[in-house]
């Protein structure tokens, strides 16, 4: 849990090094608010955030991420609809080649689900209620153990 | 592999249409002045020909969505284009939030679309540098249009918005008669000025302003010769007025193509260039000598301007080590 100190901590880490990341709605689902939340609590600490706004397939997110060369991919599904999508997904970056941005999720998902996302290759799924500062934390974290493996 | 190896393997690969290849090559330029100069040196022996376009103007006046219009109509005419879009950094957390790409996502998946979305930073320069850089990039991989979207605010977007071959200034209903909008600077600057968001009742109003204030040659002052500005009516939203703005564009390609402007303004952005990393080379080493230094005082006795001028020698020795 992050205490003032351990925030501010955060930050001062997330500055100076650029962290950019895409905030996507994958799929038809029009909840918008944890991912517009999400997003900017991630610029508030200090990322470049890119947002896709809503309704976004696969194809669109992966050629986002490509084009816009980020850091860490998190996806937002409120629909239910969270296997297929992330399968799609995650399936279609490895067909890039691309193994080295992670992917995670947050919405209505399911806790029974999460292993089964886990399989598929999502990195850390957050439920509705997650706490804005393990969500900002875990990014870094993340960004740095793949720039720690040499990317 | 050297770094100069690692850069000319990326651009070969930008160059035959890799994607990924031309994202990471951007944000090079985006991070390291240093390796941005080798992508330049590799480069910078032919150009493309390409049409750079500038958009500018406030938040919320439809650039965004205009620009998906452009896309789509350049698109049909079987054109490449690249969409470079600028968003202000906070200067509080120095965090930013892109979300011009939202009004732009249909063209996500399009082969001979590519748009990248570009933070200003808090460096000095910086920003500018890498704009211009990313544009002499994608002249020279071949995009027909560039279109550059910008707020228009501070030096950082005038300097982007002066290499553009064409300026096109938007603008919204309600704002007509604020004088302010015209004080904005960015009303002297353009080459078209774009009446959007027609579809609202207000628009008739201030279209007559506007098109007072271009008789009155208000509009588009500076260094026009040759140009008499343009006042267009669009629609976004609705998709009206965006044949007549991407003809009026045209037009004013074949003007600056016929006279020598064209050149001129390569010419322009080679040497803004050279002055921009300049800039941020100078002053990033500024600040941190300023910091590290104990002798960048100002005692009683001491004359300002001199220790100013120390200090920009003691940053010249600094650089000329390095
Ligand atoms: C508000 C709301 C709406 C609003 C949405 C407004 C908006 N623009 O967002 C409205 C009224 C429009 C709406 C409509 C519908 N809704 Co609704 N809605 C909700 C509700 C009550 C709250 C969602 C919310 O905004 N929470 C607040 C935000 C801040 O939380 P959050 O999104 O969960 O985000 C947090 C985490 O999930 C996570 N997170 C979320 N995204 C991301 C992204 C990243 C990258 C990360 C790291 C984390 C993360 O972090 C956030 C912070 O903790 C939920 C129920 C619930 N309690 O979740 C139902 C709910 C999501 N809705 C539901 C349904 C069914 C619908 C409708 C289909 C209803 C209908 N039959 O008409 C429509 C469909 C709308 C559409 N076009 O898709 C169902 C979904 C069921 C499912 N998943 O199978 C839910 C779960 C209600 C239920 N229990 O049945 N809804
Ligand atoms: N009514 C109306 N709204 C528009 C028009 N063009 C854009 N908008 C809306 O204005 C808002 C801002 O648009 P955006 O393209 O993001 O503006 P930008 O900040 O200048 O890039 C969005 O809600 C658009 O949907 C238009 O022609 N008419
Ligand atoms: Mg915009």
């Amino acid at each position: 849990m992050g205490g003032a100190a351990d925030i501010l901590e955060l930050i001062k880490e997330i500055r100076g090094r650029r962290i950019k990341v895409l905030v996507a709605k994958l799929g038809l689902d029009g909840h918008d608010r944890g991912a517009k939340v999400v997003a900017r609590a991630l610029k508030d600490a200090g990322m470049e955030v890119i947002y896709t706004g809503i309704r976004q397939s696969p194809e669109q997110v992966v050629e986002t991420a490509i084009q816009e060369d980020v850091d860490i991919i998190g996806v937002s599904i409120l629909s239910g609809a969270h296997i297929p999508l992330m399968e799609r997904l995650i399936s279609l970056l490895r067909e890039k080649g691309i193994d080295d941005i992670p992917v995670f999720l947050g919405g209505t998902i399911p806790l029974p689900d999460i292993p089964k996302l886990e399989e598929i290759g999502v990195d850390k799924v957050f439920l509705p209620g997650t706490p804005l500062y393990d969500i900002i934390k875990y990014t870094v974290e993340a960004v740095k153990k793949k720039r720690s493996r040499g990317n | 592999m050297s770094e100069r190896d690692s850069i000319k393997e990326v651009l070969g690969k930008a160059t035959k249409g890799d994607k990924a290849a031309l994202g990471r090559l951007l944000t090079i330029i985006e991070t390291s002045p240093k390796k941005a100069s080798m992508v330049v040196s590799e480069i910078l022996h032919e150009e493309g020909g390409a049409h750079v376009i500038g958009i500018t103007g406030i938040p919320g006046s439809g650039k965004s969505t205009l620009i998906s219009r452009l896309i789509s109509h350049y698109k049909d005419k079987g054109l490449k284009i690249a969409v470079i879009a600028i968003d202000p950094t906070s200067p509080l957390s120095q965090g930013a939030l892109l979300g011009d790409r939202i009004r732009m996502q249909e063209h996500a998946t399009s082969p001979n679309v590519f748009i990248r979305s570009v933070p200003t930073r808090g460096v000095k320069g910086g920003l500018s540098f890498s704009g211009v850089t990313m544009i002499e990039v994608f002249d020279k991989l071949g995009y027909d249009k560039i279109i550059v979207e910008s707020i228009g605010v501070g030096q950082t977007d005038i300097d982007i918005m002066n290499v553009a071959h064409t300026i096109v200034v938007v603008t919204t209903p309600g704002l007509g008669d604020d004088i302010q909008a015209l004080k904005a600077g960015i009303m002297e600057i353009g080459d078209i000025y774009v009446l959007n968001k027609s579809d609202k009742p207000e628009a008739n109003k201030t279209y007559a302003y506007l098109d007072f204030a271009l008789d009155l040659g208000e509009l588009g002052g500076v260094d026009k010769r040759g140009w008499q500005p343009r006042l267009l009516k669009t629609s976004a939203i609705m998709g009206e007025g965006i044949r007549e703005l991407a003809d009026t564009i045209e037009e004013h390609l074949d003007y600056i193509r016929s006279s020598n402007k064209y050149t001129e303004k390569i010419q322009t952005r080679r040497m803004l260039m050279v002055k921009l990393l300049a800039e941020k080379i100078f002053l990033e080493k500024l600040e941190e000598t300023a910091e590290n230094s104990g002798e960048v005082r100002l005692e009683k006795d001491n004359n300002l301007y001199q220790a100013s001028i120390n200090l920009i020698k003691k940053v010249s020795r600094e650089l000329e080590r390095e």
